[in-house]
């Protein structure tokens, strides 16, 4: 029969005995994250965000927009029929962290993208209750006084390559052109939009990149990178 | 090792037997329905791992014995909507306006879908009930800049104004100031001229007339009025997309502001962009 007293006397068993029961809750959180490549699915279109995006994203946590804003449209069907396609594992696989979010104060802007023209972003930013007067949201006009901070912009590539986004040497060399060229709309924006498909250049001003330059370009890119069109349930299986 | 189970004399309960230093311990199992409910809870547990997705694995995860799958489920969900709604909106798409106006059924389901559509894409910018704002066009009324029939509308939600799109309208007034063409007062004359045509200023408007007849007319017309092909604002209109004070004249005239609309033909189908074409065209300024 068994006896606890065996174990409550024996401090090497009991030691081993532990560390096993330790080890069971380590390996069932560690090892699931050597296989996370199984569970991105395989679409065409995404790519590492612009310089000036990775910037607005950085200020979009700071201002702790995701408290209010999900980034993460849920496999159900009434969140397809307002937002569009469900968010796929692979639309979020170089943030770092992700910004998905849990709670919904406002609307989910994992697609918001496109969805607005960039001048409308710049207005309601400002002032949210002038184009939705039923709004809650704060106003965030001090970010188009305040110039955008980006001496490090390289650096913050850098970074973001060491934890496994696949920022090219080239990306990492024009950072700091590829980050004016998408805030100003009269600079020549070919050679960015060669490394960087689909970016938006806002309007910005002619001085200098501001922070709201870089949130909206961070929100008009979001969720318009995936091409839709040239996938199926099935190469979506994870 | 419990050697010696004894009944406690206070509580009337039994020991479990050990002893340290002469304390002794109530013997406290867990409740019955406890116990049996974590149990329960254990092997439902183990269950639930085994019928649905769980474990991953090095080569995908392990898809449970009866094969479920959210987006499989989302899928047939969303295409069951479609389904439900095949009917009258595969109708929609198929009738010209003049017969879906002309079906009180048919414009009920237009109506009913387009007041939500509009509600979810289009209100952020042009307002509840499409009232417009500085800057938005007012849908409301029949100040239109680029037309009011329905298949107007169908055309500017389609495919948006100088969005990306490729048949994105677009029309491009010239910087009159920016670009030197012309001289501040000269400007401000021109502005003085098109708030006359709104109502008598009690200004002398001569000079103003004249250089609008030398530079805005070929877009805005003769008299002002606008022209709908070129998207050229009727001027004579009190609705106005960027202001109505002088102030706001000049500034448009000296750098104008080219307003963009994002096209809708990737986010919204077709029969959904007509009935939002019919909402808007019931708003009040529809033609």
């Amino acid at each position: 029969m068994f006896r606890h007293e065996w174990i409550e006397k024996n401090a090497i068993l009991l030691l081993v005995l532990t560390l096993l029961t330790v080890a069971i809750g380590g390996i069932v959180e560690i090892i699931p994250l050597f296989t996370i490549e199984t569970t991105v699915e395989h679409v065409v279109g995404m790519r590492p965000y612009t310089p000036l995006e990775l910037m607005g994203r950085n200020i979009y946590i700071r201002e702790g927009c995701y408290l209010c804003h999900s980034q993460q449209i849920r496999a159900l069907k009434d969140e397809v029929e307002r937002y569009g396609h469900f968010s796929l594992a692979a639309e979020s696989m170089y943030d770092h962290p992700f910004q998905w979010g849990s709670k919904r104060i406002g609307p989910d802007l994992a697609r918001v993208g496109g969805k607005y023209s960039s001048d409308w972003h710049y207005a309601h930013l400002t002032n949210p209750q002038e184009l939705v007067p039923e709004s809650l949201m704060p106003k965030y006009g001090f970010m188009a006084n305040t110039p955008l901070d980006f001496d490090h912009i390289a650096e913050h590539l850098r970074a973001n390559r060491l934890v496994g986004v696949p920022y090219t040497p080239d990306q990492i060399a024009h950072a700091n052109d590829d980050l004016l060229a998408q805030a100003n709309p009269q600079a020549d924006a070919e050679a960015l939009m060669k490394r960087y498909p689909k970016a938006v250049v806002v309007p910005g001003n002619d001085r200098a990149p501001t922070e709201l330059d870089a949130l909206v370009a961070y929100l008009q890119m979001l969720g318009t990178l995936v091409d839709f069109a040239n996938t199926s349930a099935e190469k979506l299986q994870q | 090792m419990p050697t010696k189970i004894e009944k406690d004399v206070i509580s009337g309960r039994d020991t479990t037997g050990h002893e340290w230093d002469g304390l002794k311990e109530l013997n406290t199992p867990l409740p019955k329905w406890w116990l049996y409910s974590l149990i329960a809870i254990c092997i439902w547990g183990v269950g639930y791992a085994v019928v649905y997705p769980s474990v991953p694995g090095l080569f995908g995860y392990y898809r449970g014995t009866i094969g479920y799958s959210t987006r499989a489920e989302v899928d047939a969900d969303v295409a069951a909507i479609a389904a439900s709604r095949a009917g009258s909106m595969d109708r929609i798409k198929a009738t010209p306006f003049a017969q879906i106006t002309s079906d009180p059924k048919l414009m009920a389901v237009a109506m009913a879908s387009g007041k939500i559509t509009f509600a979810n894409n289009c209100q952020p910018c042009h307002g509840a009930g499409g009232g417009g704002r500085p800057g938005y066009p007012t849908l409301a009324s029949d100040s239109w800049i680029w037309g009011g029939k329905l298949d107007d509308i169908v055309t500017s939600i389609t495919h948006g104004i100088r969005s990306d799109d490729a048949d994105a309208r677009a029309s491009a007034m010239p910087r009159f100031g920016a670009d030197g063409v012309l001289k501040p007062a000269e400007i401000s004359a021109v502005a003085d001229y098109v708030l006359s045509l709104r109502g008598k200023t009690g200004i002398d408007v001569s000079a103003g007339a004249k250089l609008f007849a030398e530079n805005c007319v070929a877009c805005h017309g003769d008299k002002g009025e606008g022209k709908r092909e070129v998207g050229a604002p009727n001027l004579r209109s009190a609705v106005n997309l960027y202001g109505t004070s002088k102030e706001a004249i000049v500034a448009q005239i000296s750098l104008p502001r080219q307003g963009v609309m994002p096209s809708w033909n990737a986010r919204l189908d077709a029969a959904t962009i007509k009935s939002v074409a019919i909402y808007v065209h019931s708003l009040g300024g529809g033609e």
